[in-house]
């Protein structure tokens, strides 16, 4: 079995477990909020200041200024509430994916395609 | 008595529910998915369910991860969606069965399963769209439903053992229901997808090809895997896979496969479905 010690690696994974969540709780309860056409309103007006309302870290804040999906999983983020964020900024699922792998967006397309001839 | 006519597993990716929205079911990129499913309405015209029990999990719109369950059962009269925060459009609501809710949370709490139980749920794309695929364009929908949510997002996650106990114990509940109705169990999410790290747009074709068969004959083969392993070969949120063998353990007896379709991508998932019945 995993103990919160000893993790299992798999490459280019991070798994959203216990450690994860309570680091990321403040980004992805910010996240979380922007379930609401309000919020994500407020957030686009002023981003530092709802960043502050949510009680992100500094890691936090410069993941989400940046717009950086790797930086924001490396602060805890969870994919699920990270994609409420991307949304707001009209990122689709090939653009995160594209992004997190250094690809352009048709060059992780044509990936997925790939996946499906193999 | 209640009787289980049968069981589906389905893919529920948000970007469904836009394709839909803009009638894109014929559209180069969306048809060979869509094309799957009039073998399964008609397969649904056949068995003629009532209710629906569907098995998903929540994306951070009922739950957040301030509580967390490992199993929750719905009990509520109508069960709604919401903003999601991604912009898909939201859907009318859905009739609950509270009485069959009741029963199933009674008899799994009966078998050890501590449930949480839910008399107010708002319920996402993992809830709705298959719904909607199953059932295109009925608003209302025409099955009374009970929703199972399953957390796979915040690990430690139920076994792959543990969540084909829970589906053959709701198979146990739904066959004692002293109702004279026809219940659907359907499973929702995967197959193999990983939306987040370096190893996005992972998708394991051969992994995914194998599970839709044993699935039928097999089921206990992917209770060999930990999470961990299924998470290796299926990706961050290709273990939505959960829901479907629950969905599966939700048929007692020996299983056929009426129907299945497979294509890889709808958004950053290898799509998959899949209709059994018991023999």
């Amino acid at each position: 079995m995993n103990s919160g010690k000893q993790k299992r690696e798999i490459p280019g994974t991070t798994v959203f477990d216990g450690e994860a969540a309570r680091k990321g709780y403040a980004l992805n309860k910010m996240c979380y909020s922007f379930n609401s056409a309000e919020n994500r309103a407020e957030f686009l007006k002023d981003q530092d200041a709802y960043c502050t309302k949510f009680g992100l870290n500094d890691q936090q804040r410069e993941a989400v200024r940046s717009l950086n999906v790797l930086k924001m999983i490396e602060a805890g983020g969870n994919a699920y509430y990270l994609a409420k964020l991307g949304g707001i900024f009209g990122l689709d699922m090939q653009d995160i994916g594209a992004q997190q792998t250094g690809m352009t967006k048709d060059e992780f397309k044509a990936k997925l395609v790939e996946a499906g001839r193999r | 008595m209640a009787k289980i006519v049968g069981a589906l597993g389905v893919t529920h990716v948000p970007y469904i529910g836009r394709a839909i929205a803009h009638n894109l079911q014929q559209d180069p990129y969306w048809k060979p998915f869509f094309d799957g499913f009039p073998a399964a309405h008609e397969w649904l015209a056949k068995v003629r369910p009532d209710v629906a029990v569907v098995i998903y999990n929540d994306h951070g719109l009922n739950f957040f991860l301030d509580k967390q369950p490992t199993f929750a059962v719905g009990a509520a009269p109508e069960y709604r969606n919401a903003d999601e925060g991604w912009g898909i459009p939201t859907l009318p609501p859905y009739q609950g069965d509270p009485e069959l809710s009741w029963h199933i949370i009674e008899s799994l709490v009966g078998e050890e399963f501590d449930i949480v139980s839910c008399q107010e749920m708002v319920v996402d794309h993992a809830f709705t769209l298959p719904l909607e695929l199953f059932w295109p364009g009925q608003h209302p929908c025409p099955v009374r439903t009970v929703p199972v949510c399953i957390n796979t997002v915040q690990h430690p996650l139920p076994t792959a053992a543990r969540c084909f106990k829970l589906g053959q114990a709701i198979g146990r509940a739904v066959e004692s229901w002293d109702e004279d109705a026809r219940v659907v169990v359907i499973g929702t999410g995967g197959l193999s997808h990983q939306l987040d790290g370096q190893r996005a747009g992972f998708i394991n074709k051969r992994f995914d090809l194998l599970f839709l068969e044993k699935l039928i004959n097999d089921p206990l083969w992917v209770t060999r895997y930990s999470i961990m392993d299924l998470v290796e070969l299926t990706g961050t949120q290709g273990i939505e896979l959960l829901n479907w063998l629950a969905a599966r353990g939700a048929l007692l007896g020996d299983v056929e496969k009426v129907h299945s379709n497979y294509h890889i991508p709808i958004s950053n998932t290898a799509s998959g479905l899949l209709v059994m019945e018991g023999v």
